[in-house]
């Protein structure tokens, strides 16, 4: 294996990859290939062997068949996941396992389903979905951009904290203004869109946060974020 | 109210919408308003009743198939052919068919209706005979999931009163069958050999790939080209095809079983083999127009199997492509259905240009699949003009969404001399 060589892993891409998921593993594939590193891109579906070298870990959402079909797969990983997030492991959960990264999802039938607790978080299931084009405002990575899809509704404990504050949409529930979380390296947010292609910002952190933890430093070429940049534009001019 | 009058009305509104160049469901939603059970007292009289096409992928060119493979049997076709699938389009194209007594001069009914119409539809009048096509990634922001939309379907399915027709390749159809128990089941399918081409939803991210032994009563079994070999009842019948893309051939499997089912014995394969040979894409959905003397197709591209479809059927070499996106309500809102789909076959050749309100969400996608990309122009008759005097000596492609299409096909005409359609 080459010496530069990331560690990019895949979490449950059988079960959970919908809306675009895999546009967020690609934009950190593509980006850390352009920075000028070597990207080992690795899968984890349930009943494999966890590997045992991972830099950033990617997951994104599912049909509720999907997250059935994962959730006592997910609980057996989940102390060892938990394990990395407190290392520092930068780690991106968008949706489904966003909401089992948390403490629990109480569908709306009032059946628990537990999640591995990495975030302090709890969802509850509503009949009312929460669909259309999102926009946040992130103290640490600007405007973010994305479209949001759930009928669950996600409330934060005391040891996380938002992603961003909602300028466009819904967001994590609608009682507060709030959308996603930040716990240690690890994002989680409901943002599809996908949403690392128009938030190269939060892309970058998740690289370079996993290239420093590995190397050392990060100092890289420029990537051209022109059309993102555009993208960008267009997202913010579009209705709900 | 008595009928005749509410059909006079409907027709005035018709003509009227026509004039001021309106939309095609505006009638329809007149006559709904004024007579609720218009398409039920229109509909009910068929002696060989309703059928009913839903799915994702593929409705409109299947019903217009489904159509004339019936014709060919002798049979008089009520469709709602405006391409506007919803209950109102269906009320709408009544009004256009039916005489000023309210009766309508036809046998049958074909209709093609999205998933939520369906369920709004059969509620209503319960057809004879259904035809499940696929349940893929579209418009999830107005159905929210995929197995939300195969439950929708299933209500379609239950409520169909004799021959339901089902997809064997696409699990969440063919498991249909399991809650069906009055109802005679038929399905329609790939041979091993084609089934690794198309890829499903769950396939692609490696999921099982058959999960049933169903018999198939009509089997795309190969497709070259402009030929294919269906197996029909156990017997290879090979016919050559004026359709494009592999897609649109396995909607031709599954028209044929569907109006096997509807004629059973007394079907003239014959005459059904060589309707097909004679059948055209429909509207927009691999249809070639002649511009300036070059073939100018366009490909609708709705979600991502369908869009990955596309491109594999058609192989860019030779041609200039451009693609253009839009997010109106009819295309859906969410941009996350290009990430998955696959540009890498487009990398050799690169893309002329890329249009439509969403633009640089594809061009961005395109960046991170590393297509080269010569030009941008998000105004969409702009951008025609560019693509078609930037490539006027070559064969042109342009992969669209609905309402790009639709402009596109408005804005084609005062461009350029359109000669011949077909």
């Amino acid at each position: 294996m080459k010496k530069n060589t990331i560690n990019l892993l895949q979490l449950y891409p059988r079960d959970m990859n919908i809306y675009g998921d895999y546009g967020n593993v690609l934009v950190i594939k593509r980006r850390l290939e352009w920075y000028g590193y070597h990207v080992n891109l690795l899968t984890y579906d349930p009943g494999d062997s966890f590997p045992d070298e991972v830099d950033i870990i990617i997951g994104g959402g599912g049909q509720d068949s999907g997250q059935t079909k994962i959730q006592q797969d997910l609980l057996a990983i989940g102390p060892h996941l938990r394990e990395l997030a407190n290392e520092g492991v930068p780690m991106l959960m968008v949706c489904g396992l966003y909401q089992l990264f948390g403490r629990f999802f109480k569908t709306a039938n009032g059946e628990i389903i537990k999640g591995i607790a990495l975030l302090d978080i709890e969802t509850y299931g509503l009949s009312e979905r929460l669909i259309g084009n999102i926009i946040l405002d992130s103290p640490e990575f600007g405007k973010i951009y994305g479209y949001e899809n759930h009928s669950g509704q996600t409330f934060l404990g005391s040891g996380v904290t938002p992603l961003g504050k909602v300028v466009l949409g819904a967001g994590n529930n609608m009682k507060d203004s709030h959308e996603g979380v930040r716990y240690m390296n690890v994002v989680g947010s409901y943002l599809h869109g996908s949403l690392l292609p128009k938030n190269p910002a939060i892309a970058d952190f998740l690289i370079e946060t996993a290239v420093t933890n590995k190397f050392g430093d990060f100092s890289t070429d420029i990537v051209d974020d022109h059309f993102a940049e555009l993208a960008r534009k267009t997202a913010a001019k579009r209705p709900r | 109210m008595p009928k005749p009058y509410v059909t006079i009305l409907g027709k005035a509104v018709r003509t009227a919408a026509r004039m001021r160049g309106g939309g095609s469901a505006l009638p329809g939603l007149v006559v709904e308003r004024i007579d609720p059970d218009f398409i039920k007292d229109t509909l009910v009289s068929l002696s060989r009743g309703v059928v009913v096409i839903s799915g994702t992928n593929g409705k409109t060119t299947t019903t217009k198939m489904v159509v004339e493979l019936l014709e060919s049997q002798g049979l008089r076709v009520f469709t709602n052919k405006t391409g506007s699938n919803f209950t109102r389009g269906v009320a709408a194209a009544l009004l256009g068919e039916i005489d000023m007594k309210g009766v309508l001069d036809a046998d049958i009914a074909v209709l093609e209706l999205d998933e939520a119409h369906a369920v709004h539809f059969v509620r209503t009048i319960a057809p004879r005979y259904c035809l499940m096509l696929n349940v893929m990634r579209d418009q999830l922001d107005r159905f929210g999931e995929i197995d939300a939309t195969a439950d929708l379907l299933r209500t379609v399915t239950q409520a169909t009163s004799e021959i339901v027709i089902l997809n064997r390749e696409d699990q969440r159809i063919a498991e249909l069958k399991d809650t069906l128990h009055t109802q005679s089941v038929r399905f329609f399918g790939l041979s091993d050999d084609l089934i690794a081409t198309f890829p499903s939803d769950d396939t692609l991210h490696g999921g099982a790939i058959r999960l049933n032994n169903y018999k198939a009563d009509v089997i795309l079994a190969s497709f070259t080209g402009n030929q294919a070999t269906f197996i029909i009842d156990g017997r290879a019948v090979t016919t050559p095809l004026k359709l494009t893309g592999i897609y649109n051939v396995y909607n031709a499997a599954a028209a044929l079983a569907l109006v096997r089912a509807i004629m059973g014995g007394s079907i003239d394969q014959e005459k059904l083999i060589a309707a097909l040979a004679d059948v055209k894409p429909a509207f927009g959905r691999g249809e070639t127009i002649i511009v300036n003397g070059k073939p100018l197709e366009l490909v609708l591209v709705k979600n991502p199997s369908g869009f990955r479809l596309g491109l594999q059927s058609f192989p860019p070499a030779g041609y200039a492509t451009m693609i253009a996106i839009n997010d109106n309500y009819a295309d859906g809102r969410d941009m996350s259905w290009l990430w998955d789909v696959s540009f890498e076959s487009l990398r050799s050749e690169g893309v002329a240009l890329i249009s439509g309100i969403r633009a640089y969400d594809m061009t961005l996608r395109l960046q991170y699949d590393e297509v080269p990309i010569a030009s941008v122009e998000p105004h969409l008759k702009r951008a025609l003009k560019q693509f078609l005097a930037e490539n006027a000596d070559m064969p042109k492609r342009i992969y669209c969404t609905y309402t790009a299409m639709l402009a596109i096909r408005r804005d084609i005409a005062t461009l350029t001399k359109v000669e011949a359609i077909g």
